[in-house]
């Protein structure tokens, strides 16, 4: 079938679409000599330009995309990516901009940063920020690496970090990363932590707690003054985990909660491009007491108004990736704060826990809630999670035949199977970005399916039968890895 | 809508769900919005205020290059359908996105002749740090041993790692311009579970790669793994061999593959990616086939669908955080999907005789440059090794004043090693790419010579 061939079995021997500058220098033999020389040249394919256009261009073509519709993925934030910032990402002055250019030189690109700084302090609620994190999964390192500097300051060695069960898969993937052993905690009937189970493993070898609020079922834990205060009565720090942070934006924040350790998602809530599965960038904001131990370089602004990197930094933790993050991403989320001022970040938030809860409030009145309960809780904020079992004792299809069947009426399932502690999860955030037809629209075909499921539970089990292919075998790919094209 | 939920204002929604106590009470401490040709203007602003490689003729380099990148590139980043999806969860909808990766795996795997290549991570230096973990968990020794010639950014973020998990990271010196041989062999013993080194290494020099690997085979055999580390049947006990490679020369550079290298690394930036003052790029990650199942990060993989039709789908999925949480290989998540598109279509674009193509008029005017800037008064070589795409020379005058004097003249002449290296204080760090033509490399010469000797005599100073 031509349409799954790769550019490695397209194209023919000499074809090409680079030209080389002709060589304009003496030629000069034995440069290099022969032992280092690479003996066989690298099977790149050879393809012309009109070939590789027209490849890629049919590639993309077998993409859903945010630009095309719903994409209401919990937890991933799919708002829309306005298209002003892909324009002045592109200005030669951001996009040409070396990393290593003198300060005295980049002085906009400096300014830039610092602006979003302090914005994105101020959204946090904490007053230091680095920028340098290269992803949400990069700023939870960053965080429990400062929360580890903070105590080895102090002569302090502590041993475990708690998660709950709730929690997203980095934080413990972070936690053993940056060598410590992770505690999980349990949820209590409203969703939040279970504070009993806390007050039992909240104890001086606790290093720090990392949270989601809200957490991964849409739900607030308003015991957080508390969990605070249970958290910093035994010196650990409270780290926030900002996935979610498109809940709260000008209504509450994490530093007045008594977070430490803040990191925001660039890519969720201030609209950098998802790119397929990035780029992202993960910022961290911080209190007082971290702030030493910030990533280098940071930014400072001298008296007379200028910018400069200070790498002069004896108690930071380093360096946890080249230059000083990525700055394309700044330019954007930059661009959107801008866009929108505090009123309209406000006014994002308000819209999101909106939709949501309309959504939900929705699937409600057409009978869905029988089949596909909520899990936690009476409302929701920016997300919800509801529990597919039901549906599947009542109607023989599982979450994963809803989702399947959700791509044959044109909409990007939600997460499906997370959070791990609702049997049959479906966490759905369609942030505000999404008029009420379009969520209209979604409920519908929720409620479509379960009524074609009650009468042939097979079609949704079968699904689907419009993309570009149907089920793929997945175990048969990780039990055979086939991860290149043979040549 | 509020009628819907049965609520009586927005307000009441959040009242409900969030406790007074910890609600904002006042607006956000932030400038009013914009309308969207305001926000152009200002970002507009902001950018007049840098001086990109568009105002000025540059020979920066030092980890990042000033590559031409090809509209096709920017066409096919711009495109919705490859710009605003996320993550392929859902393989049936995304067999694009999926298929960039198989090909971008395959790219890679081809560039540095190894077996396995994942579909990238975040960038150069952290996947530098990445690579010293995979080690850690595939043979649980403490010692980590770095060429100073690895970048000084990856080195640091080395350290930073590196000390959570009990890593002991071991500096070698460079010796006339590479790696020391005889301080690499005495540095790596038993303990050591990971040597990395750089090629070309962060002075422009082509390092013996086989040599630096053979040695580092030979020093660490035979040490057993620490407890509590479980190594993987057939994993070798010897030092995982890491290199972190440039990927341009690799068109006429012998590959790490054919070098005794068991992990390859890189920054990909200069595959197709913009400067953008440091990133997003990515990172590539390339093994042989005893790490697979090791390797941080997503991996796209071939199958079938129920029609038997030809599909791809993510893969070996149990290495990863949202799976296999705190016992993960790694708690990346979202990779650089977007930025390896480009690095893939770069890489077409190049082709099979292109990359070969540029790597020897890097290599030929390299060495153009050596010689031009090293004929001029008060500049000579800091090293004599081979070099493709960047060199380093020594200045007989203070190398900031120099810089300057050329920026002013409107040429960035590259990287003052003083930066990073207390022992090269005189070192100057030139790179090459194909948008540097001979005019420009003379212009360079000339400009820095003048540079030079105007600050090389006090009265010159304030000439």
């Amino acid at each position: 079938m031509s349409d799954t061939l790769t550019i490695f079995e397209k194209g023919a021997p000499g074809r090409r679409a680079f030209t080389c500058p002709t060589l304009d220098v003496p030629e000069v033999d034995g440069l290099l000599p022969e032992a280092f020389r690479r003996g066989t040249e690298p099977r790149l394919p050879e393809v012309s330009e009109p070939e590789l256009v027209r490849h890629y261009v049919n590639l993309s073509k077998r993409n859903f995309d945010l630009d095309s519709g719903f994409y209401p993925l919990g937890s991933c934030t799919m708002k829309h990516n306005p298209r002003l910032h892909e324009r002045v990402a592109a200005l030669p002055g951001h996009a040409r901009l070396h990393p290593l250019q003198t300060p005295a030189r980049a002085q906009g690109a400096l300014e830039l940063m610092w602006n979003l700084e302090r914005a994105l302090a101020e959204v946090a609620g904490l007053p230091h920020v680095s920028l340098q994190p290269s992803a949400g999964s990069h700023g939870e390192l960053a965080g429990v690496l400062l929360t580890r500097a903070f105590h080895a300051d102090r002569g302090d060695v502590r041993t475990k970090v708690l998660t709950p069960d709730t929690a997203h898969g980095t934080n413990p993937a972070t936690v053993t990363m940056a060598g410590y052993e992770v505690v999980k905690l349990g949820t209590n009937p409203d969703g939040g932590i279970d504070l009993d189970d806390l007050r039992a493993k909240a104890d001086e070898d606790v290093a720090c707690l990392m949270l989601t609020n809200p957490n991964t079922l849409g739900v607030f834990d308003h015991n957080i003054e508390e969990i605070a205060e249970i958290v910093h009565e035994v010196g650990a720090t409270l780290y926030y985990d900002g996935a979610n942070l498109n809940a709260i934006m000008g209504i509450s924040r994490p530093g007045d909660m008594g977070f430490d350790i803040v990191h925001f998602n660039l890519h969720k809530s201030f609209t950098q491009p998802h790119g397929g599965g990035g780029p992202g960038s993960g910022p961290i904001a911080v209190a007082d007491r971290i702030e030493p131990f910030l990533p280098r370089p940071v930014i400072v602004r001298g008296r007379d108004g200028t910018f400069d990197l200070d790498d002069e930094r004896p108690k930071s933790i380093g360096k946890l990736r080249g230059f000083q993050g990525n700055y394309g991403c700044f330019v954007r989320s930059y661009a959107y704060i801008r866009s929108l001022g505090a009123e309209g970040l406000r006014d994002a938030s308000e819209t999101a826990v909106l939709n949501a809860n309309y959504l939900l409030a929705r699937l409600r009145s057409l009978g869905v809630a029988d089949e596909l309960p909520l899990a936690f809780g009476e409302l929701c904020m920016h997300e919800f999670v509801l529990s597919g079992a039901p549906m599947k004792r009542d109607l023989q299809i599982r979450t994963l035949d809803l989702a399947k069947r959700l791509l044959d009426h044109g909409f990007h399932p939600p997460t499906v199977y997370f959070p791990l502690l609702v049997d049959e999860a479906l966490l759905i955030e369609p942030t505000e970005t999404e008029t009420r037809e379009t969520l209209d629209a979604f409920a519908e075909a929720i409620a479509e399916i379960l009524r074609e499921a009650a009468e042939d539970p097979s079609i949704a089990r079968e699904a689907p039968y419009t993309t570009p292919v149907r089920r793929l075998d997945e175990a048969g790919a990780a039990k055979r890895p086939v991860i290149r094209q043979a040549l | 809508m509020l009628a819907e939920i049965g609520v009586g204002s927005l307000e009441e929604l959040f009242d409900r769900q969030i406790p007074t106590a910890v609600r904002l009470q006042r607006p956000l401490d932030l400038p009013a919005g914009m309308s969207e040709h305001e926000v152009y203007a200002h970002l507009r602003e902001l950018a007049a205020h840098n001086t990109s490689a568009e105002d000025e003729l540059t020979f920066l380099g030092a980890g990042m290059y000033d590559h031409y990148v090809p509209a096709v590139v920017d066409m096919l980043m711009e495109r919705s359908e490859f710009l605003t999806p996320y993550t392929p969860y859902q393989p049936e909808i995304s067999q694009g996105g999926l298929q960039v990766m198989f090909e971008y795996q395959t790219a890679i795997s081809e560039l540095t002749a190894l077996a396995v290549s994942n579909a990238s991570v975040y960038e150069g230096p952290s996947a530098v740090a990445a690579a010293a973990y995979l080690a850690r968990i595939a043979n649980g020794k403490p010692k980590i041993v770095v060429s100073r010639g690895v970048h000084p950014h990856a080195r640091a973020a080395l350290r930073t790692t590196a000390s959570a998990y009990g890593g002991e990271v071991v500096e070698v010196a460079l010796r006339d311009g590479v790696t020391d041989p005889d301080a690499w062999a005495s540095a790596i013993d038993q303990d050591t579970g990971a040597v990395i080194f750089a090629q070309p290494n962060f002075l422009g020099a082509v390092e013996d790669a086989a040599a630096l690997a053979q040695a580092a085979k030979d020093e660490s055999a035979g040490g057993p793994a620490s407890d509590g580390h479980v190594a993987g049947s057939g994993t070798p006990q010897t030092a995982v061999v890491v290199g972190s490679y440039d990927p341009i020369p690799l068109g006429i550079l012998r590959p790490p593959g054919e070098c005794g290298v068991d992990v390859a690394v890189g920054e990909g930036q200069s595959l197709g990616n913009r400067l953008d003052f440091g990133g997003p790029s990515f990172g590539f990650f390339a093994a042989t086939e005893a790490y697979l199942r090791r390797m941080p990060g997503r991996i796209a993989g071939e199958t079938l669908d129920v029609d038997g039709k030809r599909g791809f789908v993510l893969t070996l999925q149990t290495r990863e955080q949202h799976i296999r949480r705190e016992k993960a290989t790694s708690n990346i998540c979202t990779a650089q999907a977007l930025n390896a598109l480009a690095g893939v279509v770069y890489l077409s674009w190049l082709g099979r005789r292109g990359l070969v193509e540029l790597g020897e008029l890097l290599l030929q005017r390299t060495h153009y440059a050596r010689t031009a800037l090293t004929s001029v008064d008060g500049v000579e070589a800091l090293h004599e090794q081979p070099v493709v795409r960047e060199f380093a020379v020594r200045l007989d005058a203070p190398v900031d004043r120099v810089i300057a004097r050329c920026q002013d003249a409107g040429i960035n002449p590259g990287f003052a090693l003083a930066r990073e290296y207390d022992e090269y204080a005189d070192g100057l760090l030139v790179a090459i790419t194909e948008q540097r033509s001979k005019a420009d490399i003379d212009r360079l010469a000339d400009i820095l010579g003048a540079a030079v000797a105007a600050e090389s005599h006090p009265a010159g100073a304030h000439a």
